[in-house]
């Protein structure tokens, strides 16, 4: 180390080094950083962004475009996990809605009539779940597969069993155009963040969230109504998903009940246990979630232009997930640097 | 087989300790061959640390054992078993999915050619129940039959031909009268077959039904043992309950105003079928209500009642002169009534959560989610309840589960003090503290009196329940028997009430 001549530098390193490490935020942004120096390296053009006939362009657009519906699932699943349930229904209300949507489309109804009972619908699938998980008392993970299977033929049903399209400007709009030169369902996106984050932490919300995650039998003694705190959480879920439903259908113009949406659930719960969430529940972070988020579309993002066959995204996700969570387990991290440590002095 | 009478085991000198608790402090104990022992004592007493020593699941720091006359090293539950020692837990650990037979013979299946053989399997499961004369279809699934069936299975499993001592942990908790008496019938069998029976239980008739003799342990120490018949219960209850005073704290005197005041909250033949008997009490600003009984005599059942964390069907709550129901905890909250439940871990405290959040809780949840406090003002409450209460810790931004349980007990309380309450139900608070902890949270308690809160106190102190206490309640079996005021609240009588004098 450059360090060794020089005694007095080494021990408060070692300490910032420590406090970094053990600060939540620091895995999940370091390997993102990691992620994206790499792709620096492998294709040098990665960080340029340009402007195209009104828009941004480049790689690192392109990532936050295509994490965009995840990162929206992640955060009503990173509040749900923080309630110490799961919400595997999120790709089956990402279906519905989008089914929904059409569906009153066709009906010729307003665009913001249509978005505002859009999203009813998703918030109700929400309340749904809260409702079989807080009231009838059954476990999240049961409860929310319920609506996870019964979901897709619900939308089906909606649809007739076709593929059904339309057209609506607004829609392209809000899904696909931009404003102010950018992605407009990026600002979509961030301007959910805000209002979920206005929500939960400029109000008692999120505490009382995290107080029936940590210990729902002292919340309820402390006097919070824990029932229904868990039903408001499930109902944000929803509405998460109801609005990566919007921009997923009006993305391909028309409700495709079989794929939109498949297997969202399992990128979401990565990226909110990337983002430190625990499956124990207690706490849940926002802001990293969508770090999380960028972590996984990051490295999908890089195997594509690195020139790696997709196929090796699955297992290069894997790896790299694997990797995060145990850098996240304090006592692995311990054991790893605490034998380094003992090495070197 | 040794003959009746004479000593099975012996412990002699027995202590242990763990971190920071001396469990158990030079015990002496005796198991004679064809006897049924009762070992009682309050929680904490060190019944089951006595018990893992003998069935080799703790390791003992100093004393002797002796198994016949032969001293022993038992170095693990498996060793015991081997030397006739068996025990059954109070939790069934049985695998209710399964049938009887291969729960009877999980880890030694009899095998013929290499395979199981469940026709000789279910045999040796018959054999086994047959010693308790019990006669049952082995192939159904343990869970298809009743508690007391399966307790039986249990003991089945314990037993085997040669089988010297059989340690029954509270193997009567869940059981109704009917089943007693058929596990007793098996029991006093099973002693006329020379077997020694250490009987754990905290139900004091079944005591003096079953068992030959009795050992009392109190705070890791052997208190006394004597044949039943030689130990009334008033001097059972006395031995269980009556450490001598090594503290002894000047009670303050009531004053007559308040003993004579209007209740804030007064409870009306308030009770719950096959939970809590009705009772009727009395809180008054500036008073403390302390509750007394044994283990399982409800004290605990009282607390939730009154704060609404367990509904009542019986009776009605006066506060403030109105009648009222109290449905929830959150109803209670908003009467300003607070509630520091025993089980400080599972119902007290949120681990993951700061200190902070842990003190603001109680008075966030009252000005519901949309009156957040700021995070200052949040701040401002949590650090002058850390220096009114002397809480220990080093910033209010430490998750609350690392702190000590003097300390959590604390968080607690400031959380119902920093939300303003003018009730506070505390049970028991002094659990699992430490001996200078306990002086503080007992100084508190009286002081917190003074400023005119209405406190009710359970506690299994009997100590403790003097000290703090203007009046007590006194509990027996899950009905109030009695209530003691002023100048004759000492342990004397509130043994004398316990016991039914």
């Amino acid at each position: 180390m450059d360090h060794a001549d020089n005694p007095q530098t080494i021990a408060p390193i070692k300490s910032l080094f420590g406090d970094l490490t053990s600060r939540s935020w620091f895995w999940p942004m370091f390997a993102l950083a990691l992620i994206f120096m790499v792709d620096g390296v492998v294709s040098p053009g990665f960080f340029s962004i340009r402007i195209l006939q009104g828009r941004l362009y480049g790689s690192l657009i392109d990532v936050l475009y295509r994490g965009t519906p995840t990162a929206l699932v992640a955060l009503g699943m990173a509040v749900v996990i923080g309630t110490k349930g799961i919400d595997l229904s999120v790709g089956a209300v990402v279906a519905i809605v989008g089914a929904v949507m059409t569906n009153l489309i066709h009906r010729d109804m307003s665009p913001p009539l249509v978005l505002a009972l859009t999203l009813g619908a998703g918030m109700l699938c929400g309340i749904w779940n809260g409702f079989l998980v807080a009231i009838l008392d059954i476990q999240p993970i049961i409860a929310t597969l319920i609506l996870m299977v019964a979901g897709r033929g619900i939308a089906l049903l909606i649809d007739e069993g076709l593929i059904v399209t339309f057209r609506s400007d607004f829609f392209s709009a809000i899904s696909t155009g931009e404003f102010l030169t950018v992605p407009s369902r990026i600002l979509v996106a961030a301007g959910t963040f805000l209002a979920l984050w206005l929500v939960l932490r400029r109000t008692a919300l999120g505490l009382f969230i995290e107080s029936v995650g940590g210990n729902s039998a002292a919340a309820d003694l402390a006097g919070i109504n824990a029932k229904l705190v868990k039903v408001g959480a499930y109902a944000l879920s929803g509405l998460c998903s109801g609005v990566a439903g919007v921009l997923i259908c009006a993305d391909i113009r028309g409700s495709d009940s079989n794929n939109a949406g498949l297997f969202i659930e399992l990128d979401a719960i990565l990226a909110v246990v990337i983002g430190g969430g625990s499956l124990a529940g207690g706490r849940f972070y926002l802001g990293l979630t969508i770090i999380g988020v960028l972590v996984i579309q990051g490295l999908t993002t890089s195997i594509l232009v690195s020139g790696l066959p997709p196929q090796y995204n699955m297992v290069v996700k894997g790896v790299v997930v694997l990797i995060v969570l145990l850098l996240q387990s304090r006592r692995l991290r311990e054991s790893i640097f605490g034998a380094f440590r003992r090495k070197t002095s | 087989m040794t003959e009746a009478g004479a000593p099975r085991i012996e412990l002699l000198g027995i202590s242990k300790s763990f971190p920071g608790v001396r469990a158990l402090e030079n015990v002496d104990f005796r198991l004679n061959a064809g006897e049924v022992h009762a070992l009682l004592g309050e929680n904490g007493a060190g019944k089951s640390t006595l018990i893992k020593i003998m069935t080799g699941a703790v390791r003992r720091d100093t004393g002797a054992m002796l198994l016949d006359g032969e001293p022993v090293e038992v170095a693990s539950p498996a060793e015991a078993h081997a030397l006739g020692i068996s025990t059954v837990y109070q939790e069934v650990n049985l695998i209710p999915t399964l049938s009887v037979t291969k729960n009877l013979t999980l880890e030694r299946q009899p095998r013929r050619y290499g395979l199981i053989s469940w026709r000789q399997a279910n045999e040796r499961a018959r054999e086994r129940l047959k010693r308790l004369r019990l006669d049952i279809d082995v192939e159904r699934p343990l869970a298809s039959y009743s508690i007391a069936i399966q307790q039986l299975v249990a003991i089945a499993r314990a037993l085997e031909e040669d089988t010297r001592v059989l340690v029954l942990d509270e193997p009567t908790a869940s059981l109704d009268a009917r089943e007693v008496e058929l596990l007793f019938a098996i029991l006093r069998d099973l002693k006329a077959r020379g077997i020694a029976i250490v009987f754990i239980t905290h139900f004091i008739d079944q005591v003096y039904q079953i068992a030959d003799r009795i050992s009392v342990l109190r705070n890791g120490r052997l208190v006394g043992t004597a044949p039943t018949a030689e130990l009334p219960r008033l001097k059972l209850i006395s031995l269980m309950l009556g450490r001598e005073l090594e503290h002894v704290e000047e009670r303050p005197a009531i004053s007559a105003a308040v003993a004579h005041g209007e209740p804030i909250l007064a409870a009306e033949g308030l009770g719950r079928r096959r939970y809590m008997g009705n009772f009727d009490l009395q809180l008054r600003a500036g008073e403390v209500v302390g509750l007394a009984g044994l283990l399982g005599s409800g004290r605990t059942e009282t607390c939730k009642l009154i704060f609404g964390a367990v509904r009542s069907d019986a009776g009605q709550v006066r506060f403030e002169g109105r009648p009222i129901a109290i449905r929830s905890p959150r109803q209670a909250v908003r009467l300003d009534i607070g509630f520091c439940p025993e089980d400080r871990k599972a119902e007290g405290l949120i681990p993951e959560l700061t200190v902070r959040e842990n003190i603001v809780l109680a008075l966030q949840a009252k000005r519901g989610w949309l009156g957040r406090l700021p995070h200052d003002e949040q701040e401002r409450v949590a650090q002058q309840m850390i220096k009114t209460l002397g809480i220990a810790t080093p910033d209010a931004d430490r998750p609350v589960g690392q702190l000590s349980g003097g300390n959590q007990q604390k968080v607690i309380l400031a959380r119902w003090l920093a939300s303003k309450s003018r009730i506070l139900i505390l049970d028991e608070p002094t659990r699992g503290i430490d001996v200078g902890a306990h002086a503080e949270i007992v100084a508190l308690i009286r002081h917190l009196c003074g400023e005119g809160l209405a406190l009710l106190v359970a506690s299994s102190e009997l100590d403790e329940i003097v000290t703090v206490s203007d009046r007590v309640e006194v509990l027996r079996d899950r009905r109030k028997v009695g209530e003691i005021v002023g100048a004759d609240v000492t342990r004397e009588n509130i043994i004398r009430t316990i016991a039914g004098g």
